[in-house]
Formats: structure tokens, sequence, C-alpha cells
């Protein structure tokens, strides 16, 4: 009987197994940012321990920093000149920095030019390689899956216990299979494939799986697509989702700083061609989708479930047989403030966000420049465009995308989670609307009282654009 | 952390299904370094409304939340937890709960109980219509009561996880039980695996 690919990692990663125990799972690389930590290095030193491998450790700035006022290297955290000004979220900066050097640990801080969201860096330096396990107290590393790892989301609880073992107990997930055959329509993104199977499975429908992602749709992806696409695996409740390493996946990885070089790259790949699932292996749960139906979707709702086609209307929740999903379209709607049957084209948005780790990457802001090249952002509107890295930043620049965003009349920023979660300066205010590339649509996520509508890079310009929510063909 | 073996309280209806974790605790209160303290953002946008169940004096004191299906799912904060354990409650009954959110549940004593819808909405239902009803929930023999209500239901949790919670133990400990297992894995990692030094 063959193996999965999500088997194959986790069998090879087995520390011990014992009757009636989940598995102990070695982590190969463990990644950290400063807001789950702090209290996982106070258990650390409560208990006089130490961290087992900071050489498979690296922490980074993201989730709790500014995105305007980044001068450089070096840029004070203190003082008049620190660009955080709130002193809570320097304390929680501090405590990072504090703890990594006790720790021994690599940090990546604020206007370092390898600083960015966690889940952009990890790929960015090569430290993300097929038939990896990683880990990360943020629930979007399922992202890291896009390379083949076996990755996914943990609590402080958890963060501490990889700090202080470099293992994880873990019981066996089931495996679920997402197979994407056919073409995607021109106009059509990773970003609204992800959007359409999260609509299919429900928020709820992964739950207990890891994902793997299959099919010629999946396989034509380029790395940025299928980075996007494992990054909302836990949107459809699931903790991990997986793309087979491939000639894609290899040409992604060579000559990065962090990639094998030598003959070590060779017994790498080796090693990589034995990770996709065999033929004759068998998933607990499959589903099929057919790429060729595909439309950009969007969100109406307040979980990233409730997602429609930008073709249709707002939905009616009498529309919905389950009394559940009914009593939920409808706080839905009152939360959105949108009626029944408004066309999702009608509706009209006051900010538009493009980064975050679903859509922060080059790529991404090159599709996103690509429809703001000679056009402009409408009055009504305010866009932010946030790299995921200040290595993306920097790639961006030498493109000249920073100039065709900026001639738009959007803000070009630097490198954090941004207005993807509303817990630094970038925000929603109560009742603001917006068109996000993020992957959260929850009540109050960018922000208290803000209304958010999930988009592709793509849709997110030609939103900015128009002012209301639109795709490119219909500038 | 601290033992679960059998909690008896009064509950607190929350008849809402997908309740991630940036609704049980927003992104805003994720700013503090501690551990404690963040009862104060437990709901805390739904709390503004005057109506919320959370306000309603008949349910002041209660230690079980009774909620929808998919409680917690989302974002991986711990907080979430702590938020929920701070405002005193030491058990969730659901139908279904996002894995994060069960398994950080588990590590800080808090009791996510799986239920059948129907038994969940019953038990909404009996606590609704009087709300000193008093619950037992109870671990070593994996039941939910509700006495005065005639409902009592068995709940499944997997021994290791049952045992855990029963002895309040710490994972960290047990897992360095086995320390020479993982150095003798570390001697048998391939020379090309990535390091961060």
């Amino acid at each position: 009987m063959g193996r999965t690919l999500a088997e194959k990692i986790w069998d090879a990663h087995v520390v011990r197994s014992a009757e009636g125990e989940p598995d102990l799972l070695y982590i190969d690389l463990h990644l950290l940012h400063e807001v789950t930590s702090p209290q996982a290095f106070d258990g650390l030193r409560a208990a006089n321990r130490k961290v087992r491998r900071p050489d498979l450790t690296i922490a980074t700035e993201d989730h709790n920093v500014p995105t305007t006022g980044i001068t450089g290297p070096g840029v004070p955290l203190t003082g008049p000149d620190s660009p955080v000004t709130d002193p809570v979220s320097r304390t929680q900066v501090e405590a990072l920095r504090k703890n990594c050097a006790e720790f021994g640990v690599r940090l990546h801080p604020m206007g370092d030019a390898d600083q960015g969201i966690v889940h952009v860096i990890g790929p960015q330096l090569g430290l993300t390689q097929p038939g990896l396990t990683i880990v990360c107290g943020d629930s979007h590393t399922s992202t890291h899956g896009a390379l083949g790892a076996l990755a996914f989301g943990i609590g402080t609880s958890e963060v501490e216990h990889v700090l202080a073992t470099q293992t994880l107990p873990q019981a066996r997930p089931k495996t679920m299979a997402i197979t994407v055959d056919g073409m995607l329509p021109e106009g059509v993104t990773a970003k609204d494939l992800i959007l359409a199977i999260i609509a299919k499975i429900g928020t709820g429908g992964g739950q207990g799986y890891v994902l793997e992602y299959r099919g010629s749709a999946i396989r034509s992806l380029t790395m940025a697509g299928r980075l996007t696409v494992c990054n909302m695996s836990i949107e459809a409740g699931a903790r991990a989702g997986l793309v087979a390493p491939d000639e894609v996946t290899f040409a992604y990885l060579e000559g990065r700083p962090h990639a094998p070089s030598g003959a070590a790259w060779e017994a790498a790949l080796d090693y990589w061609r034995t990770l996709p699932t065999d033929t004759d292996a068998s998933f607990d749960h499959e589903v099929v989708l057919d790429a060729a139906t595909l439309t950009p979707y969007v969100t109406w709702g307040t979980n990233p479930g409730q997602a429609l086609p930008l073709a249709s209307s707002v939905p009616d929740p009498d529309s919905f047989a389950d009394p559940a999903a009914r009593a939920a379209a409808e706080r839905a709607l009152a939360y959105m403030d949108l009626k029944p049957g408004t066309a999702l084209r009608d509706v009209a948005v006051d900010t538009v966000f493009v980064g975050s780790c679903t859509n922060g990457r080059i790529e991404d802001l090159r599709a996103a420049a690509a429809v703001l090249q000679g056009r402009h952002v409408a009055p009504s509107v305010r866009m932010l465009v946030v790299p995921g890295s200040m290595a993306v930043r920097a790639q961006a620049e030498r493109e000249g995308l920073d100039a065709i965003f900026t001639a738009a009349g959007a803000d070009w920023r630097s490198a954090g989670c941004s207005m993807c979660l509303g817990m630094n300066p970038d925000k929603l205010s109560p009742g603001e609307r917006s068109a996000s590339t993020s992957n959260r649509n929850f009540e109050g996520r960018q922000g208290k009282g803000g209304r958010t509508h999930l988009v592709s890079p793509e849709v997110a310009a030609a939103t900015a654009v128009t002012g209301h929510l639109a795709a490119p063909a219909d500038l | 952390m601290e033992p679960f073996v059998t909690h008896v309280g009064r509950a607190v209806p929350l008849r809402r299904s997908n309740v991630d974790t940036d609704q049980i605790i927003p992104a805003e209160y994720l700013k503090q370094v501690s551990r404690t303290g963040f009862g104060k953002g437990l709901f805390a946008a739904w709390r503004e409304d005057p109506s919320f169940v959370l306000n309603q004096p008949q349910y002041e004191g209660a230690t079980i939340l009774v909620a929808g299906k998919d409680f917690g799912t989302g974002s991986s904060r711990e907080h979430a937890v702590w938020a929920l354990t701070d405002y005193g409650f030491r058990a969730v009954i659901a139908p279904r709960f996002g894995d994060i959110f069960r398994g950080n549940s588990t590590k800080a004593g808090l009791l996510p109980v799986v239920l059948p819808e129907a038994t969940v909405a019953a038990l909404q239902d009996a606590v609704e219509a009087e709300p000193a009803t008093e619950l037992v929930v109870d671990l070593d023999n994996r039941v939910v009561t509700a006495e005065a209500a005639g409902i009592e239901a068995s709940f499944d949790i997997d021994d290791y996880t049952r045992w855990r919670l029963l002895e309040g133990l710490d994972d960290i400990g047990l897992t360095l039980r086995h320390v020479d297992d993982i150095t003798a894995f570390e001697h048998s990692r391939p020379a090309f695996l990535p390091v961060t030094a």
C-alpha cells in the first residue's frame, strides 16, 4: 500500500511512537514572531530550560510593527525617532529582541533587509524546503506546504514545547485530496481558486485533515500561486495544506541562501523526488474541482467560506437550507451592511489593501501594478500596498513597481502584516469597507467595526480604480 | 496546569456558529507579554452590546460556555484560551472546534467538549429556560449531565489527552522523559537539511 506525501513526511519525523499516545514528531524548522512567543520564553526561564536547537529557529518582527517610518537597518525601537509609537507594542517587540539575544536565536528586526512576514521570509530565504516539518505560532504556517513541507500553526504552549524539545506530540491527521484539473481561465488566480475551494468544503470542512492540492491546475501554478493556495488551508479548517514538490519547486529553491548546494543539493533532490504521493496511496477524503468553471471570487460575509463569484449578487439568507448557515448569513449581512440581491459589483469600498502572507509576494505586486499602470485610484479610495518582506520591497523598487503604485495614488509601505489583522497602526475605522488581498474577513479583523471583502490582487487593483468591487476586465 | 476532573457550574448559551478566535479576543488585545489579564478582552466587541449574552445578569458567574458549531476557528492565538479561563470559564461545549483552538485548550486546562448539535441545542434551551441550571462536566467518566433538564450525554476524548488533563501534567516534562530518543533521532537527520545559524 502506497503512502501519501503527508504520510511520508510524518513517518520520517516520528521520534517515538507508543500505543495510546500521540506520536512525538521532530520539528525541522521553528519560526517565531513577537506576538505568540513572549509567554513561551517566560515559560523556559521559569523552568530553567534553554532553546534546544537555536540553529533550527528563526525570528522576525511582523505582526505588531508599523509599515511607515522604517528608515532602514537599525531603525530605533525607542526614543523620538522610533516608528513604534504605542508603548505596549514597543514592549512586545523589545521582549522578542531580548529573548532572541538571551537564547541565541537569529532575529530579523524592523528595517533589516531580510525582515518580513514570517511566511514570506521562510520560502524566500530557502529555509522552507520539501519534506520538512515546520511550525510557527501562527495559523498561516500552512503557507509553507506549497514547497511540500508539512507545516502547521501552533499555540504558545506548543511554541514553548518546541523551543525546549524541538519536538511536538501530535495525533496523526487524516488526509484529504483536493484535485483541481483543467486550466484556470484568463483572469482567474490562485486566490480565486482557494476561495472557491473554501466555499465548497466550508470553514470546518478540513478540520482534522491535512489537505493535499493536486491536479493539473495546481501543477500549473507558480510557486507564488501555490503559496497563496496553501496559505488559506486553515480557512477551510485544515492545519496544513501541501503541494507535492516538482520542477517548479526545485527551480524556485535553487540558489536561495539556505538551499543546499553542490553535492548536498543532489542528495536533497534525490530525497525530494521520493516524496510525492504514491499512485496506489489512498486518501481519507477526496474533493474534485474543475478549474475551467472558476471565475474571480469575492467574499460577501464574515467568514472566508462566505464567498461567491464577483458576477453574482449578495445572497438571500432564506436561500440557505441549514438553519445555522441561515443565521450566520443574516448576522453577516447585518454586520457587513449588505442587502440581499445587491450585485457584488455595486458594492463600494473605502480602502484597498494589497499585501499579507496570502498575497504579499513580488508576483502579487506585479499583478496589481499591471492593472494600475496608467490608471489612478478612485478619489474615494485609499490604497495601501504593503510588500510581504523588505526583500520583496527592494525587488519591486528595482522593477519600478513602487513608481506605478505611487503615480496611481496608492501608499507604498514597508514590510509587515499591516492591515491583515488590525494589530498595528494600519487598520480600518468602524464602518469602513475594504477590498483586501488578505485571508480573513472576520468581524473586526482589519479593525473594530471594519468590513472586509477578500479578493485577489488583480481584483483589488481594479476595485481601487473603480471604487467598487471590480475585475480588471471591467476597466 | 490545573487538573480537570469534574466541574460543576452554570452555563452561558452562545447561539452562534463559526466563532473565530478574532471574536474571542481581538488582535488589539494580543500585545501583552504576560499570560494573565486577557479576560478583559474576551468577546470585547460583542460585549459592547448590552444585550450580548455575557452581559445578561442571569448568566453572571457561569463557568461553562455552550456554543455553536466550529468554535475557535481561525488564528492560532492561545490568548483566546487564556481569555476564556481568565474570565472564569473551565469548559466549552460545542458540536465542533477549530483544531488549533482545541489543542491549545487542552494545554491550558480548558476542557473542549464535543457533543452532537442536537444535544448542544438542548443544553442551550435548558439554560435559557432556567439559567440556574447546573451542568456537571465529568471528564473522568466522559459525560455531561444537566440533571434538572434530564440531559445526560457522553462525549469522546482520547485517552492520552484525558489523562493529561486529569493529572494536570506538563507536556514538556512528559516529552523530556524521552530526551535520549530525541538525541538519537537528531543523529540520524540528513546533512542536507537547513540550519538558520
